[in-house]
């Protein structure tokens, strides 16, 4: 029971609390880009949620079974690169033999997270908090719920205020950073869950 | 003006990474709670910037083009690896309270866009000039941010109590939201003395959907050549 409890304050924790974009600042660029349609941002995020959960399975099994046992815990960062780039062409190679309906839902947007730092930074976070592989994937999860969550409601926000009248120096990148403080300033509010 | 200088200038002043281009964001945000954290994060960075610009530079005929970005990204995760180490057995507490964002220099968009933009294209010299220029405009760009965020959040400048002791810090701006706040009104006030973004240019245009392309460079030249055709 205690197990079960502990998983689900991991995702509540990765999603909520300490949101990935929010409060932990990762994954901003793509935040702050591709955040102008609600259509988009999920596209995104689901593409988002999909690569890190893998990656953060594939991440720590080579932790464990490689690095680890072999002493070579300082090639992390390398090899964590590396495992997510080639994960991505995997990952998009596989969709389009075997899943195109999802592949042309995702596709254009599989390439620009390998620069995402959402998703190294969980894998690092993962071997920081000494996670096993299901407390991984499960923090991995939740961190990409968390991402989704944080655009799709900004990519809401920012279609409501598209046609507003803006004063002309809060028009464009401002205006979307005072909206994420508000937003944050919100998400502030779960601290308390935990 | 001499060709080096005129790449630190253009790297400070008029392609600043930060306020200008609106790269490497998350770490520009993140440590930007205190100065000391600013300078650290940017010293890292620098380090970091220059040796892999010189080597990329240095390599930059040997490596074929299909797999140039795969061979940088090696390149750039060895030099933060060792910068890590030197983090790790040198200045624990930075290291501290720098944590996971010191490893994250891999995918900080500035280090592989120079890489891509600059070095792969120019000799060693002007190469190392153009990361000290941009190495230097982040670190202006942190420490700006850091400045007012640990100024008016908590009264301190590098932990040297500056404020009376009666004025109440704005404990907002050194959490997560402040970070957001501080960036905006920055920007806002750029834009009132009519200093185009980058990403203003970016957020007005929305015709390039990967906005993340500064940071996907893989992605830069598909979106450049939608562009052109648009």
């Amino acid at each position: 029971m205690s197990g079960e409890t502990s998983l689900i304050m991991i995702i509540i924790g990765a999603a909520l609390i300490n949101n990935v974009v929010l409060s932990q600042f990762l994954g901003i660029c793509s935040f702050l880009g591709v955040s102008s349609q609600i259509k988009n941002s999920a596209g995104l995020g689901g593409a988002v949620i999909f690569v890190i959960t893998i990656a953060s399975a594939v991440a720590n099994l080579l932790y464990t079974f490689i690095l680890s046992p072999l002493g070579l815990d300082y090639l992390q960062t390398i090899v964590f690169i590396i495992v997510i780039a080639a994960l991505v062409q995997i990952v998009e190679m596989f969709l389009k033999k075997t899943m195109p309906a999802l592949y042309k839902a995702l596709g254009i947007y599989l390439p620009l997270i390998t620069t995402n730092c959402a998703v190294l930074g969980v894998a690092l976070n993962n071997v920081t908090g000494g996670y096993n592989f299901i407390q991984s994937v499960v923090a991995g999860f939740g961190t990409g719920v968390g991402y989704t969550i944080a655009i799709v409601l900004l990519a809401g926000i920012r279609e409501q205020i598209e046609d507003n009248d803006i004063p002309a120096p809060i028009k464009g990148a401002p205006i979307v950073l005072f909206a994420a403080t508000l937003m944050g300033m919100a998400f502030y509010g779960f601290s308390t869950l935990g | 003006m001499n060709k080096n200088l005129e790449r630190i200038y253009n790297g400070i002043i008029k392609e600043n990474p930060v306020f200008i281009m609106m790269l490497g964001m998350c770490p520009a945000l993140a440590v930007s709670t205190s100065v000391t954290n600013a300078l650290g994060m940017g010293a890292c960075t620098i380090a970091v910037l220059v040796i892999s610009n010189i080597v990329i530079s240095l390599v930059r005929k040997i490596i074929p083009d299909e797999v140039r970005l795969p061979a940088f990204i090696v390149i750039v995760a060895s030099f933060v690896t060792v910068v890590e180490l030197i983090m790790k057995a040198y200045f624990v507490e930075l290291n501290a309270s720098l944590g996971v964002y010191i490893p994250l220099i891999v995918v900080n968009c500035i280090i592989l866009g120079r890489a891509e933009a600059y070095a792969s294209k120019n000799p060693p010299l002007l190469s190392a000039m153009d990361g000290i220029g941009m190495g230097l405009g982040f670190t202006f760009g942190l420490v700006c941010i850091a400045f007012f965020r640990e100024l008016f959040g908590n009264g301190t400048l590098c932990g040297v109590q500056i404020m009376p002791e009666s004025f109440q810090p704005v404990a907002l701006l050194i959490k997560a939201p402040g970070a957001f706040l501080v960036l905006g009104f920055i920007v806002m006030v750029m834009n009132a003395l009519h200093i185009k973004t980058e990403a203003n240019r970016r957020v007005e245009s929305a015709g390039c959907e990967a906005g993340c392309a500064a940071c996907g460079v893989s992605d830069k030249e598909n979106c450049e050549k939608k562009e052109a055709k648009a």
